[in-house]
C-alpha cells in the first residue's frame, strides 16, 4: 500500500524528538451496499475512505494524529503533529528498522464481491423480499440490506512490527413487519461473514426472509413478557451476547487496570460456574470478528478467559501489555484510522458442555426460553447487564408454550455467570455483532451452546 | 475556507449529464481531544477530516433512480471515482415516482451563529489544564469516588456546503467544545458509574464543576443500591433522560417510520396520543440548544415544527422525499453527514415546560423512583412496535423524599402507553450535547420488574 522507505521515514519523524514508542496505521477501505425498502431498491451505495493514523507514545502519553492525504508531505506532517501532541521526551533520536516487506495475511475468499455484478446484489435483496411477503399475509412491510466491504491495513511500528492485512467481509439482513389487530411486530435475520459473494452458497436469503417474516408473525399474537425473577434458557448461537456483555468487557485489561471492571483482581478465582469456558478467538476463520493481525499489528489470538470457572486471562492491547510487562493477546482494535486502537473483543464464545439441551428445557418447571437475543449493554463497574429479548416463548412444565413480547433481560454478570447450572452440547456462532465502546464500532462474533440461567430478572409487562 | 467548500460542491454538481440531477455535500473538520488519566495526559489527539457524498439522480419510467458514492479525502480522481460510482448505482436502483431532490421552498432562513472565535484563540495548554482539572475536581468531590475512568477534553471546528442541480445552494459552519468524565465510586464490595458532560460552542463556557459534579453525585448516591421488589410506582426522569426517551419519541414521529407504516403513530394525526400535559416542539431556530442550525441536510431553512400540541399529533417531521410521498411539504428535517444519504430526524426537539420545579415534583411523590439513568435503551426499545423495556438505576421515593438506591430493576410499558401515562412536566429545561432538550417528566403506574 505504501513504500517502506516512506513509512520508515514518517516513524524517524514521529520518534525524532524522542519517543517510547511510534506506530503508522494505515488503511484502505472499499464498500458497497445496496438497500431494499418498501419493495424497492432504494440506495445503492459505494464508498472509499483511505488514510493514516500516527500514534507517538512518550512516558504515559499518547500522541495521535490522522489524515486522508497519504503523500510524503501528509504524513510527515502528521507524524510531526502527533509527536508535538505527545509532548517533548527526554530520549535521543532513535533510527528504526523496516524490513523489505510486510508480512502480509490476507484471508481466503472465493468470490471477491467487487467482481459480482451489481445486478446479482439486487436480485438478492428482490428475492428476500418476494419471499417474506409470500410467507405470510400478515406481511406489511420488508426491508433488505447487501454490504460488502474490503478493509486493507498496513501497521508499522519502532519496535519493529511491519504487517499488513487483507479481509473482505460480507453482509445480508433483513427485517419484517407484521400487522395484526393488536398492532406491530417486528423480525430480523442477519449473518455476515468474513467472506466474498459464496456467504450466498452457505445461506439462502429466501430462507432467512421467511424466518424473519415468521418471527414477526408469530408475535402479533404474543403475550406480554412476564416480569420478575425467573429461570432463562438461552438458545444455542445467539445467546454469545449475554457473555460478551455479562463479563466479555470486564476482562478487557484497560478497564481492568483503571479499576473499572468486577473482575480486577480476581485472576486465578473461581468467577463462573464450573460448567463455563469463555474463549476469545480471532484466529476463527471466517467468523465476523476474525483477522489476520489485529490493528496493532499483534497476530490474532485464542485466549481462554476463563476456564472451569477460572479467570485464567484477561484481554490486552498493545500499550496494557507492555505497561504489565507481559505479552499482547492480540485485542488491540480500532474502528478505523481516525481512532486510536483499544482493548476489544473478537469473537467471545461458550464451549459446549453435555447437556441435551431438549433435556434442559424439560427439566425447568417454570421460565422464559429465548430463542433470539438482541444487543445488550453492560456496566462494567457493577457487572450489571441488559439484553433485549426479540424471540421469547413461556416455558411451563418443562415444555416451550406460548411466544412472548420484546423485553429486556436484566442480570448482574458475575451472578449470573455463577448460577449457570446447564449446559448444552449444541455450540454454534451467532449473528454478527457490532461491538460499541467509548464511541467506537468493530465487529465482533458470538456463540454459546443453550444454556440455563436459574434467576433473572424479566422486564416484562405482565403482572 | 468555505468558499472553496462551497466551489467543490458547485463544480461536481455542474458536471450533470442531461437527465440527471446531482446533489453533492461536503465537510471539513479539525478536531482536538484531551483524554486524562492518573493525574497525565493519556492521549492527545489531533486531526483534521474530510468528506464528500454525491447523490445521483436519474430519470427513467416514470420516476428517479438514486444512486450515492461517498468518500473521505478530496483528491481530484477520487472524487471522479466517486461521481462515477453514483452515476453507476443509480442505473441498478429503481425508478420511485416520489423521488426528487429538495428544492429551494421560498422559507426565508434564520441565521444561527454556530461559529464562536474564542475557540480558534483558546490555547492548547489550556485544553489540557482543563481536561486535568476535571479529573482532579470529579476526585475531589467526595472521598467515596474511587477513580475516574477518564476525564475528556474536546473540541471542533467544522465547516459544511451544499450545491444541487435543483439550485439549492448552502453553507454553514460550526464549533463546539466539551467536557465529559465518567467515574466509580463505592468500596470494597461495590462500584458504581457516572457520567457527566457539557456542551458549549467554545471552551470558556464550560462548567466544569457541574460536569464533575454530575458524575460523582450519580455514581456516589448508588452506594447500596439493591433489587426491589417488582411493583407499579411513579416514575421521575431526570431532565436529561427525559430528553433521550423524548428523542426515541422524536424518531418515531419522523417521515420515513410514517410513510413506510412502521411506527405506531402512523394513522394518528389530529387525535390525542399523549397526556394533554404534553407539548413536543423541534425547533433548530432555538439557539438554545446544539441542534440549532441555519440550514438542513437538504440546504433548505431550518423552521420551528409542532410535532405534538397538548396531547394531540400535530405533525410528522418530513425531509423532501418523505413529504412529497405523505402529500405533505418538507419540514426542513434532513439530516445527514456529507458521507451519508439525507435521513429525516429532528434536531432540537424540545418539551415545553410544565408549572413545577424539580424539588416540588419529587415532593408531589408518595411512592416512587427517581430514574437517573437506563441501560439497553437500543436493544429493549422497539419503535416499531413501540414495545418499551430497559434496565434501570436510580433512588427510591417515598413520601416525597428521596430514599434507598436502586439498581437490576427493569422498567417496561409501550412508548404510546408512556405518552398517556405523563402526569407532570418540570419548569426547568436542560439540554443534551445532540439537541434534544426536556424538564424532568413524571409517569404515573408503571411496570418495574425487580426482586
Amino acid at each position: 500500500m505504501l513504500d517502506p522507505d516512506l513509512i520508515r521515514r514518517t516513524l524517524d519523524v514521529a520518534l525524532q524528538r524522542g519517543a517510547d514508542f511510534a506506530e503508522v496505521f494505515v488503511e484502505d477501505v472499499r464498500s458497497s451496499s445496496a438497500a431494499l425498502d418498501d419493495g424497492r431498491i432504494e440506495e445503492l451505495v459505494s464508498g472509499r475512505d483511505r488514510g493514516a493514523g500516527i500514534r507517538v507514545v512518550v512516558g504515559d502519553t499518547t500522541g495521535f494524529a490522522h489524515t486522508a492525504d497519504l503523500s510524503d508531505r501528509g504524513l510527515l506532517e502528521t507524524a510531526r503533529v502527533a509527536a508535538a501532541a505527545a509532548r517533548d521526551g527526554s530520549g535521543g533520536v532513535r533510527r528504526v528498522t523496516v524490513g523489505p516487506a510486510a508480512a502480509q495475511h490476507a484471508a481466503a475468499i472465493a468470490v471477491d464481491p467487487a467482481t459480482v455484478g451489481k445486478a446479482a446484489k439486487v436480485a438478492l435483496l428482490q428475492r428476500s423480499d418476494h419471499a417474506a411477503r409470500a410467507a405470510h399475509g400478515a406481511v406489511s412491510q420488508v426491508a433488505a440490506r447487501y454490504g460488502d466491504v474490503r478493509r486493507r491495513v498496513l501497521i508499522a511500528n519502532s519496535d519493529g512490527v511491519f504487517v499488513g492485512d487483507d479481509l473482505t467481509k460480507t453482509s445480508f439482513s433483513v427485517s419484517v413487519v407484521a400487522k395484526g389487530d393488536a398492532g406491530l411486530q417486528t423480525g430480523r435475520q442477519s449473518v455476515g461473514r468474513v467472506a466474498g459473494f459464496e456467504l450466498f452458497d452457505r445461506y439462502d436469503v429466501e430462507e432467512l426472509a421467511r424466518g424473519a417474516a415468521e418471527r414477526a408473525v408469530r408475535k402479533l399474537d404474543a403475550r406480554p413478557a412476564p416480569s420478575g425473577t425467573m429461570a432463562v434458557v438461552i438458545a444455542g448461537g445467539s445467546g454469545g451476547v449475554l457473555f460478551h456483555e455479562a463479563c466479555g468487557h470486564g476482562l478487557e485489561a484497560d478497564l481492568v487496570n483503571k479499576g473499572a471492571s468486577v473482575f480486577a483482581g480476581r485472576q486465578g478465582e473461581l468467577v463462573a460456574s464450573p460448567l463455563v469456558t469463555l474463549i476469545d478467538d480471532g484466529t476463527l476463520a471466517g467468523e465476523w470478528g476474525y483477522f489476520g493481525y489485529d490493528d496493532e499489528g499483534h497476530p490474532a489470538g485464542r485466549n481462554v478467559l476463563i476456564e472451569r470457572g477460572v479467570l485464567t486471562e484477561f484481554m490486552y492491547d498493545h500499550l496494557r501489555a507492555r505497561d504489565d510487562k507481559r505479552r499482547g493477546t492480540g485485542n488491540g482494535r480500532r474502528q478505523s484510522y481516525r481512532h486510536l486502537p483499544m482493548v476489544r473483543m473478537t469473537n467471545t464464545y461458550i464451549n459446549g458442555g453435555s447437556d441435551d439441551p431438549a433435556d434442559i428445557i424439560a427439566g425447568t418447571e417454570q421460565g422464559v426460553y429465548v430463542a433470539q437475543l438482541g444487543g445488550g449493554q453492560v456496566n462494567t463497574a457493577s457487572g450489571d447487564f441488559v439484553f433485549g429479548m426479540t424471540e421469547a416463548y413461556l416455558i411451563e412444565g418443562g415444555e416451550i408454550t406460548e411466544p412472548l413480547r420484546d423485553g429486556n433481560l436484566i442480570g448482574n454478570g458475575p451472578a449470573a455467570l455463577a448460577a449457570i447450572d446447564a449446559v448444552g452440547s449444541d455450540f454454534s456462532m451467532g449473528y454478527p455483532g457490532t461491538c460499541g465502546k467509548d464511541g467506537q464500532g468493530v465487529p465482533v462474533g458470538m456463540g454459546t451452546p443453550t444454556l440455563r440461567v436459574p434467576q433473572l430478572t424479566v422486564g416484562g409487562t405482565a403482572s | 475556507m468555505s468558499a472553496d467548500l462551497a466551489d467543490i460542491a458547485a463544480r461536481l454538481a455542474a458536471r450533470a449529464e442531461p437527465g440527471e440531477h446531482i446533489e453533492v455535500a461536503v465537510g471539513r473538520g479539525v478536531s482536538t481531544t484531551v483524554k486524562a488519566y492518573g493525574g497525565q495526559v493519556e492521549s492527545f489527539t489531533s486531526a483534521e477530516s474530510f468528506g464528500v457524498g454525491v447523490r445521483v439522480l436519474v430519470e427513467r419510467d416514470g420516476g428517479m433512480a438514486q444512486g450515492f458514492a461517498h468518500a473521505g479525502t478530496f483528491d481530484p480522481e477520487v472524487l471522479d471515482e466517486t461521481l462515477r460510482d453514483a452515476r453507476d448505482n443509480a442505473g441498478f436502483a429503481e425508478p420511485d415516482p416520489w423521488q426528487a431532490l429538495a428544492e429551494p421552498d421560498g422559507v426565508a432562513a434564520v441565521h444561527q451563529e454556530l461559529w464562536d472565535e474564542r475557540l480558534a484563540a483558546f490555547p492548547t495548554e489550556r485544553k489540557v489544564e482543563l481536561a486535568l482539572e476535571l479529573e482532579r475536581a470529579t476526585k475531589a468531590w467526595s472521598p467515596k469516588v474511587k477513580g475516574v475512568r477518564v476525564a475528556s477534553y474536546g473540541d471542533s471546528a467544522g465547516e459544511f456546503a451544499l450545491a444541487s442541480t435543483s439550485g439549492i445552494r448552502s453553507a454553514g459552519r460550526a464549533t463546539s467544545a466539551w467536557l465529559s468524565v465518567s467515574c466509580m465510586a463505592g468500596d470494597e464490595s461495590e462500584t458504581h458509574m457516572g457520567y457527566g458532560v457539557d456542551v458549549c460552542r467554545e471552551p470558556g463556557g464550560l462548567d466544569l464543576a457541574a460536569v464533575a459534579t454530575e458524575a460523582a453525585d450519580q455514581a456516589v448516591r448508588l452506594i447500596g443500591a439493591q433489587q426491589v421488589p417488582s411493583q407499579r410506582l411513579t416514575l421521575v426522569l431526570e431532565p436529561k433522560l427525559a430528553a433521550t426517551v423524548l428523542a426515541i419519541i422524536g424518531s418515531m414521529l419522523c417521515g420515513d417510520a410514517v410513510v413506510k407504516g412502521r411506527t405506531p403513530f402512523a394513522d394518528r394525526l389530529g387525535q390525542s396520543i399523549a397526556s394533554p400535559l404534553l407539548t413536543l416542539v423541534d425547533d433548530p431556530t432555538d439557539a438554545r440548544s446544539m441542534g440549532a442550525d441555519t440550514f438542513d441536510g437538504e440546504g433548505l431553512a431550518c423552521r420551528r415544527n409542532v410535532l405534538i400540541d397538548g396531547g394531540e399529533l400535530r405533525g410528522f417531521l418530513h425531509n423532501s422525499y418523505t413529504a412529497r410521498r405523505a402529500g405533505a411539504r418538507s419540514t426542513a428535517s434532513a439530516v445527514r453527514g456529507s458521507r451519508s444519504l439525507p435521513g429525516v430526524g429532528p434536531q432540537a426537539l424540545a418539551v415545553a415546560p410544565g408549572e413545577r420545579t424539580y424539588e416540588e415534583l419529587l415532593a408531589s411523590v408518595d411512592n416512587g423512583s427517581l430514574v437517573q439513568s437506563m441501560s439497553g435503551l437500543h436493544s429493549g426499545v422497539n419503535t416499531t412496535s413501540g414495545d418499551f423495556s430497559v434496565g434501570a438505576e436510580g433512588l427510591m421515593i417515598r413520601n416525597g423524599a428521596l430514599a434507598e438506591p436502586v439498581r437490576e430493576v427493569t422498567i417496561a410499558s409501550t412508548l404510546p402507553r408512556l405518552l398517556l401515562d405523563l402526569v407532570a412536566v418540570g419548569s426547568e429545561i436542560e439540554w443534551l450535547p445532540g439537541g434534544s432538550g426536556s424538564a424532568a417528566l413524571v409517569f404515573g403506574e408503571v411496570a418495574l420488574s425487580g426482586s
